[in-house]
This record gives C-alpha cells, sequence and structure tokens, in this order.
C-alpha cells in the first residue's frame, strides 16, 4: 500500500491525534528554540547566556511564555483596530498549519493501526508550504499598516518587497528538485532521494534555497522589517503581550516549517544520514526511528539560523534586494535550463558516464581559457584619491596588544576565584592581626 | 450500457456532503468579500476583502479536486498580486481617500457597458456548462485519462498548448521590461553618490567634518542637552552642543555649565544632578 492509500485509511481519532500533535510541534519547538539560541548566542559571544530559571536555566523561555499574556495589551489611537487584531492571527496560523504536509516518518503502527507519520499527502505538497509562507506575511505587513505609526509602516513596506522578491529565488530553487523527482508529493521527493540526497546533487538550488529560507523568515543578517537599530522593533512596534508573543511564535514555527521543507527536499527528508543508514540492513530507517533523524537534521538547519544571526551584520537595504534579484533569480534560472538540458540530453541518447565528464570538464576548460583571455580591469589612477583611514585622525597603534580573554569555563573560573578569595582572606587576617601585636 | 453510463454520470453530478458544506460556507464567504470589497470605504480594507475572496476561491477549487488550481491561485493571486496591491496602497499612504472627480471622461459610461457585458458572458458561460457540458471527473490517478491532474496540467500546457503558453510568457516580459525602462532612472543622472564616494568626499573634506557630531554630554553628569560633551582634554566639545540651545536664554543654563566646567562646587558622591550651592546645604 503506497502513503497516501495508508492515509487515506486512518480512522478519525488517529487523523486528530496526528493534527493535535502537529500543531504542537510549532509552540513546543518556540519555546525550545528561543532558549537554545539565547544559551548558543551566548556562548558565541563570550557569556552564559539565561541561567536563572531552572537547571542552566532551561526554563526560562517557559517562564517568557506565562509571564507575556499577563502583560499589559496597549493599543495605539491611530490603529486600525480590527486588523490590528486580525494581523498576529494571520501570521500565525499558515505557520502552524504547514507543518501537516510534511512525511515525518514511514510505515509505523499507532495503537494497532498501520499508518504513516504524515497528517495529509497531496499530490501538491510542496506547494501548500509556498502558499502558507506567503499568506502569512500578510500578518506581518498589515501589522505594520494597522499600527498607525511610522516605523512599524516602513517595517510592513519592507517585508512586503522581502516576501515578493525572496518567495520567487525560493519557488524558483524547488523547481530543480521537482524537475528530478517528478513530482510535486512531499512523500514522492522524499522516496525519490533513496539513491542520493538532493543537496549534494543539486548544489545550486540547496544553497539557494538556504539564502532565500533565511530572507523569507525575516531572520538576521536578513531582518530588515523589524531592524532594532534602524526601525526599534519594525513591524511589531506598536505590539505588547499575547499579540507580540503570537508574532514571535509566528516568526519561530516559520523557521521550523522551513527548516522541515529543506530537510524534506534536500536532505533526504526522515532518511538516515549515510554511515547510519549502513547499520544492520538500514534497520534504522524504519519504525519510529526515522523521527530522530528528521528532527535531528532539523536542528542543525535551525542552528545554522542561529550561528548566522551571531555571526554576520544585518545586510542594507539595497544590497539585499541586489541580491535577490540580481544573483539569486537569474543564477537559479540558469541552474534550471542546465539541469534540464541534461535531463533531456539523458532522454534523448544513450550517453556514457565517461563521455560526460569528458565533455562536461572540456565545457569548463573552455570557459576558463576564456576568461583568461578577458582582459584585466584597468587599476584607476585617481590622483584625488584619499586613505579612508589614517590622515591626522587617531587610529588604534600597529603593534596594539589585545589582551588574552578570560577562560570560557564560567564554573570553574568562579570556583578558583573562590578558593584564592578565601586563602586571601586568611592572608589578610593574618595580616591585620601581626599589626595589632 | 447507455443507462449505466447515465447512471454513472448522475453519480459523479452529485455532490458530496464535505463538498457542499464547504461550497455554503465558502460560496457566501466569497460573496461578502466581492461586495465588502466594492463598498469598503478604506482602499486597504477593500484590497483585504478581495483577497478573503481569492482565498475562498482557492480552497473552492481545492475541494473539486483541481488541488494544483487551488494552490496556484492563493500563491499567485493572493501572495504576490494582492501584495504588490497592498504596497502601493501603503505607500500611497492611509489616509488618501477617494476621490470623487472623474478623471477620464466617460469612465462611468464605458464601465456600465463593459461591466454588463461581461455579466452576460459569464452568465451565460455559466448556463452553458450546468445544460450542455458533460463533467469529466478531475478525481484520482485516472483524471483526464491518465497521471492525475498536476502531470496533465504540466504535459497540456508543454505539448498541446506550448505556443499560446509562450505567447503569454513573451507579453508579461514584454510589460515587465517597459515598466522598468519607463521607471527607471539611473543613479548618476539623479546625482546620487554611493557610500564609499560620500566616505571619500567627507575625508577629502568637501563636508564640514567626516563624523557625524558628537553627542551632548547627557547623562554623565546631568540629565539636560544643554550639558556639552567634554573632550578627552577635559576642554568643552562646542560641537556637542544642539544649535537650539543658542536660542534659549543663555542665563538658564549657567548652573550647568558652571557644573561642567568643574567651577561650581564639589561633587557630592551620590548626586547625578548638579545642584546648585545653596540647595546642597
Amino acid at each position: 500500500m503506497d502513503r497516501a492509500a495508508l492515509l487515506a485509511d486512518d480512522p478519525v481519532w488517529l487523523i486528530l491525534i496526528k493534527a493535535v500533535v502537529i500543531l504542537l510541534i510549532g509552540p513546543i519547538m518556540t519555546v525550545v528554540l528561543i532558549v537554545a539560541e539565547r544559551k548558543i548566542i551566548g556562548r558565541m559571544q563570550q557569556r552564559p547566556g539565561p541561567n536563572r530559571v531552572g537547571p542552566f536555566g532551561l526554563l526560562q523561555s517557559v517562564a517568557d511564555a506565562i509571564k507575556l499574556p499577563f502583560k499589559e495589551q496597549i493599543i495605539p489611537a491611530t490603529a486600525d483596530r480590527k486588523i490590528y487584531f486580525l494581523a498576529p492571527v494571520i501570521a500565525t496560523i499558515p505557520a502552524l498549519i504547514a507543518l501537516s504536509v510534511m512525511p515525518i516518518g514511514p510505515e509505523v503502527s499507532i495503537f494497532g493501526e498501520r499508518t504513516v507519520l504524515q497528517l495529509v499527502e497531496l499530490p501538491v505538497g510542496a506547494l501548500v508550504v509556498l502558499a502558507c509562507s506567503s499568506v502569512g506575511v500578510y500578518g506581518i505587513v498589515l501589522a505594520g499598516w494597522s499600527s498607525g505609526s511610522p516605523y512599524p509602516l516602513l517595517g510592513g513596506l519592507r517585508s512586503a518587497a522581502q516576501v515578493i522578491s525572496y518567495e520567487i529565488a525560493l519557488g524558483l530553487s524547488i523547481v530543480a528538485v521537482v524537475l528530478y523527482t517528478g513530482s510535486l508529493s512531499t512523500s514522492a521527493i522524499v522516496e525519490a532521494q533513496h539513491s542520493g540526497w538532493y543537496f549534494y546533487l543539486l548544489i545550486p538550488s540547496f544553497l539557494i534555497f538556504l539564502v532565500s529560507m533565511v530572507g523569507e523568515t525575516n531572520r538576521a543578517p536578513f531582518d530588515l522589517p523589524e531592524a532594532e537599530s534602524e526601525l526599534v522593533g519594525g513591524f511589531h512596534t506598536e505590539y505588547s503581550s499575547m499579540k507580540f508573543a503570537l508574532f514571535f511564535l509566528a516568526e519561530y514555527a516559520n523557521m521550523v516549517v522551513l527548516t522541515a521543507f529543506a530537510t524534506t527536499l534536500f536532505l533526504g527528508g526522515y532518511m538516515a544520514p549515510w554511515p547510519i543508514s549502513l547499520i544492520g540492513d538500514n534497520y534504522l530507517n524504519t519504525g519510529w526511528w526515522p523521527v530522530l533523524w528528521f528532527f535531528g537534521k532539523m536542528f542543525v538547519l535551525l542552528f545554522g539560523f542561529i550561528w548566522l544571526r551571531a555571526t554576520l551584520p544585518r545586510f542594507r537595504y539595497d544590497q539585499f534586494m541586489k541580491l535577490g534579484w540580481k544573483v539569486l533569480v537569474p543564477a537559479n534560472l540558469v541552474w534550471i535550463v542546465a539541469v534540464v538540458a541534461v535531463r533531456a540530453f539523458r532522454n534523448e541518447q544513450d550517453i556514457s558516464t565517461g563521455q560526460w565528464v569528458f565533455w562536461i570538464g572540456a565545457g569548463v576548460l573552455v570557459l576558463i581559457l576564456l576568461a583568461l583571455l578577458l582582459p584585466d580591469r584597468k587599476v584607476e589612477d585617481d590622483e584625488e584619491r584619499v586613505p579612508i583611514t589614517g590622515g591626522g585622525y587617531p587610529v588604534p597603534p600597529l603593534d596594539l596588544e589585545i589582551p588574552q580573554p578570560p577562560k570560557r569555563k564560567a564554573v570553574r573560573g568562579r570556583e578558583r576565584r573562590r578558593q584564592r578569595a578565601t586563602v586571601a582572606a586568611v592572608a589578610q587576617e593574618k595580616e591585620s592581626t601581626n599589626g595589632d601585636v | 450500457m447507455n443507462a449505466a453510463l447515465v447512471l454513472a454520470q448522475g453519480v459523479q453530478n452529485q455532490m458530496s456532503t464535505g463538498e457542499s458544506i464547504s461550497f455554503w460556507v465558502l460560496g457566501p464567504l466569497a460573496l461578502f468579500g466581492a461586495l465588502g470589497m466594492i463598498f469598503a470605504r478604506n482602499a486597504v480594507h477593500s484590497a483585504l476583502f478581495l483577497v478573503l475572496t481569492m482565498l475562498s476561491l482557492g480552497v473552492l477549487y481545492m475541494v473539486q479536486q483541481a488541488p494544483f488550481l487551488g494552490f496556484v491561485q492563493i500563491i499567485v493571486y493572493t501572495g504576490a498580486i494582492m501584495m504588490l496591491f497592498l504596497f502601493v496602497l501603503m505607500l500611497v499612504g492611509r489616509d488618501s481617500s477617494d476621490s470623487v472627480v472623474e478623471v477620464l471622461r466617460g469612465q462611468r459610461l464605458f464601465g456600465t457597458i463593459l461591466g454588463i457585458g461581461l455579466a452576460v458572458l459569464i452568465v451565460a458561460a455559466v448556463a452553458r456548462s450546468l445544460s450542455e457540458v458533460t463533467p469529466t471527473g478531475l478525481q484520482g490517478q485516472e483524471a483526464n485519462g491518465g497521471v492525475g491532474n498536476v502531470e496533465n496540467i504540466g504535459r497540456s500546457i508543454f505539448t498541446d498548448w506550448l505556443f499560446p503558453f509562450e505567447l503569454t510568457s513573451a507579453l508579461l516580459i514584454t510589460a515587465a521590461v517597459g515598466a522598468m525602462v519607463l521607471g527607471y532612472v539611473d543613479r548618476h543622472t539623479r546625482g546620487r553618490k554611493t557610500q564609499k564616494e560620500m566616505v571619500e568626499a567627507r575625508f577629502r573634506g568637501e563636508h564640514d567634518r567626516p563624523s557625524p557630531l558628537p553627542g551632548p554630554g547627557v547623562f554623565a553628569t546631568s540629565s539636560s542637552v544643554a550639558t556639552p560633551a567634554l573632550l578627552p582634554d577635559g576642554s568643552i566639545a562646542p560641537e556637542s552642543l544642539s544649535r537650539l540651545i543658542e536660542s534659549a536664554a543663555a542665563d538658564s543654563f549657567d548652573d550647568e555649565r558652571k557644573a561642567v566646567a568643574g567651577g561650581a562646587h564639589a561633587a557630592e558622591a551620590r548626586a547625578l544632578n548638579p545642584t546648585s550651592e545653596g540647595e546642597t546645604k
């Protein structure tokens, strides 16, 4: 029985269980991710991160989640009240829905009922994710507009432009995957990766997908709609309490959805990664094990998100647009044409792998030779050119000594300090008594 | 044989309960959105009502076994086109109210005539589809005689309808390029400099100073913007004071000036606010 038939066979109680679990994945992952992000970024910036609530500060975001709804709700006088209320809801719901088409695992048995770990199987599953993210953006844009103040409006405008541009890049990077698979259904895409995962078969698509994924979720370095240093809080400047919490939830749920989507499209979905897949005739690819691989791959991608945020400064708006329209979209189009050409050749003629390698190598060689023929760009010999540093303004000396950063093991350091302090105290006591005598 | 065919068709023409429920929920919603779009006073509300209609239509398509059409409707129309509309509306401003002045002469007359014509066409098409056309089932893998409806759409676009499809894309590209040619203004003709050119011009001395003006000494010793910032050697940085302060009465800042210059009184250990000598006692 194939997946669709298995899913169509599900009793109502099973569908309800799956739906509830799918809806809960978003919020639970949000709670986990916020703590993880703060801890990881803290570590990357040489500080411990949240460490007050619970063991190692792990309950910090639970505390935040309880605190936020009890804060005061402030609605600006100039707000368009109906849309102001509606916007966080529009932002959140599509993000929670999109996970329903993700194939999280293969055939398992739940309370004696054979089923697959997926809520719905659609022939157009990949489009569902795109549709959800394009509807979810309305929440952000409308939040910016309905707040009735300039900063949120700027954030909303930026978000509208950003999403239109990056959704094109995102959609185009799916095309190559769909061409290879011959289907838009998410489970068929995972099945098709049995022979090889797409992230190395279709490297350009994967890279473009990763970049536009960050653009689509408004995460650093592309977090222009909420750029704190420019727009206060961007679209959610005027939001407080539960509505603000919903925006938070939407942002993190979107991250979860897009990483799950990237896992499905490029990283072999729920299939066990390479060295593990050799164990016991791929035993770890059956039953409930694949859930572990699926979430493991997602966490690797999510860690990438956090790493990016800790590493890169925010793009300027025009640089960001230039990257989208002048780099990602054209590169994607060229790549799609190349993929189509290769597939067409393969379908038409019998060409051996050796011949393939020869012709591709010859092509690359010709390109390199052509590149050598290009004249070098002339170095402009501008008399009026000024060095940007120096010239009478204070610059740090060349032999500046940078102090060694302290040891990172905060706890060990503290203990050592305490020991030293007790030793010093004892010594001082001795001294003072000596003085008295 | 014939009777069996008619019977099968009768079964196909029946709506399932789920389908009829979703129709009676989504149909009124779509209609409500359409009416709201016409009668809403605010342009953004109007656009949102249109979004509601488009979403309802998209879901209706999905219910009627055309999931590809439904999702493309949502992605392209609500996701891209209406987002562009909203973008323009927000750029223009939220309070741009309707203008009652007719810019094009006879616009209403032609609009009415064309509207009625369109309505007649649609009604005729719907009437014909209800009476004359026999419906083809779209359900399952066997739809349209073969591999299900996404594959069939792809096949017919790239085989039977290739030329019209290419024509449409040529038309769209022409429109996009035309819009860009009309709308594009070169950076050099506008006289805008790049960030790098600006930096170089600043350091060449074409501007007053290479860096922004220093901020006032607020919060260092007092909470007043009239407190100037101090240079490393302890002297006062005159640029740090706003020009507005010059236009205020000078003697009202005497205490602050004295406090910052160190001429007033010895600073109290815990007082961040420099107070006059009389008050400290």
